[in-house]
């Protein structure tokens, strides 16, 4: 989320009044962005730790498949786990 | 960016106090979104290893279940550690 600040001034339109909608517009592209960032540097070490066993002179054939296979699978799990984390949110909360 | 609300300066802009405090608003929702995900990437730091051996073509039935426990394993140790943790701070403050 590095320079969250500094684009902000972008959200007023000429007018001189606040965009409320072109701020939040900015808002959530810069978390989209710092969203996507996060899960591919994640994916990128937990892949290399599965499938790169030695590294060899090249990236070879198979270990190309098992990184293509290991990202799917990756994100096949994240959403498991984020409805687990917010079903078990949603409990917690009947329970207050 | 956990007080990334409170620090939001918006004198100068022209905003009345009524946008301002929509805009606090909607910020706490993304707040709130950003603080989700980035636990659910915490999660799978931990859950990814323990659950998944090799990747095969699709997670299977029992990966998934591992998974889920994962996850609600993982939040009741939390709970347990913290009220263990906050039981021994009291006996120690007398």
């Amino acid at each position: 989320m590095d320079g969250f600040g500094s684009d902000f001034s972008v959200g007023g339109s000429s007018s001189g009044k606040v965009d409320t909608g072109a701020i939040m517009e900015q808002v959530k592209v810069q978390i989209a962005v710092a969203n996507a960032q996060e899960l591919l540097q994640r994916m990128t070490d937990k892949c290399f730790r599965k499938c790169i066993g030695k590294p060899g002179g090249s990236l070879d054939n198979s270990e190309q498949k098992c990184v293509a296979m290991c990202m799917d699978r990756y994100m096949d799990a994240w959403n498991i786990v984020s409805r687990a984390y917010n079903s078990r949110l949603q409990r917690e909360r009947a329970k207050m | 960016m956990s007080d990334f609300d409170s620090n939001l300066d918006l004198a100068g802009t022209g905003a009345s106090p009524a946008e301002a405090a929509e805009l606090q608003r909607m910020l706490a929702v993304e707040q709130q979104k950003a603080q989700f995900t980035a636990q659910v990437h915490n999660f799978m730091d931990v859950c990814w290893d323990k659950c998944i051996d090799r990747p095969g073509n699709k997670l299977d039935s029992r990966t998934e279940s591992c998974l889920v426990s994962c996850v609600d394993r993982f939040i009741d140790t939390t709970l347990s550690i913290t009220n263990r943790f906050a039981q021994i701070v009291q006996k120690g403050a007398h």
